[in-house]
């Protein structure tokens, strides 16, 4: 048999990997809720399984697909600023949690922010699941209250005559910016494109920019 | 927007919309966020209750109302909503950035009132 040590390559170390503190109260609660839904037979534990399979399966190459689509077929970019989440379905991406989808698109008068102050509402069937600063009080305080300080921490400064929207996501609409197309992109094709386009592009705290 | 035309088709026969079916506010229409206060989970944030701004779009179609279903009332039920704008210098009054920057936020019919 092997010895695990061996078969542990690695370049560099790096702590222990352990469960390192006592589950805190909401960790409790949940495991006590999803046992006894699971032995009241209301939900199978294959249910769970398959949602996390479900949540794994979106990223934000999903958006950026959208995203880089737009920007190659004005047709498609029409229809997905009439109503983006019948224009992402076209593309194969499911809406299962029920929610509508505006798509903001940035231009060079308008610059667009996505935040949700009452909690974590994101496009996750386009973006999966948020990063953790969108989720924390500061930036969903400030988002709303001082944008443009927020998205200069972002190494993004909006001139004075570009207006800065901010959509703050509360209920049943969620949101997607479509950023503005980078220049020098002329001859790149619709993947190259969507190489490009970050997370970060499509909650708008940052521009799309070609690597140098 | 298949509600909008449902309601077009409705005049073109003059049939007359029961309460609710059609939408109250459109877009430019200038409307106040109520100032209410009830106990429990509700989605309007704080800080723009009582703020005024304008009607940018219907959002379509109607949507069931979060609000009442989440305390087991009219479960079902749908309300139109609606993306209203609001300048942020009408939120914050030492806002600092551009006169021009604002906000946008979805907003269910029964937390607004016209002004």
């Amino acid at each position: 048999m092997a010895d695990p040590e061996q078969d542990h390559h690695h370049d560099h170390d790096h702590a222990e990997i352990t469960q390192g503190e006592a589950p805190g109260y909401f960790d409790i609660m949940e495991t006590a809720v999803r046992e006894l839904l699971i032995e009241r037979k209301l939900i199978r534990a294959d249910e769970i399984r398959r949602q996390i399979e479900v949540i794994d399966s979106r990223t934000p190459a999903l958006g950026a697909k959208v995203v880089a689509r737009a920007w190659v077929d004005p047709s498609f970019k029409t229809r997905l600023l009439e109503n983006g989440r019948t224009a992402c379905e076209e593309l194969g991406i499911s809406f299962y949690d029920d929610t509508a989808l505006i798509v903001l698109e940035n231009t060079p008068c308008v610059h667009n922010l996505i935040v949700c102050t009452l909690c974590s509402c994101y496009p996750r069937p386009v973006l999966g699941l948020p990063p953790d600063w969108y989720k924390l009080k500061p930036y969903r305080a400030r988002a709303v209250s001082e944008p443009r300080a927020v998205l200069a921490e972002f190494g993004t400064e909006i001139p004075d005559d570009v207006e800065v929207r901010v959509s703050d996501s509360t209920a049943i609409v969620r949101y997607l910016v479509l950023p503005m197309r980078p220049d020098g992109t002329d001859d790149y094709d619709e993947q190259q494109l969507a190489d490009l386009v970050t997370r970060d592009a499509m909650i708008g705290v940052i521009p799309v920019r070609v690597e140098q | 927007m298949s509600n909008t035309r449902g309601i077009l088709q409705a005049a073109h026969f003059n049939v007359v919309l029961a309460t609710g079916e059609a939408p109250i506010f459109k877009a430019g229409d200038r409307v106040r966020i109520l100032l209410r206060a009830p106990i429990g989970h509700y989605r309007v944030p704080i800080y723009l209750r009582g703020k005024h701004g304008s009607i940018e779009a219907v959002i379509e179609p109607a949507a069931v109302d979060n609000e009442e279903e989440g305390f087991g009332r009219n479960a079902g039920s749908k309300r139109h909503y609606y993306r209203v704008a609001i300048p942020m210098a009408e939120i914050w009054s030492d806002y600092a950035g551009s006169p021009r920057d604002g906000l946008r936020i979805e907003i269910f019919e029964t937390w607004l009132e016209r002004i």
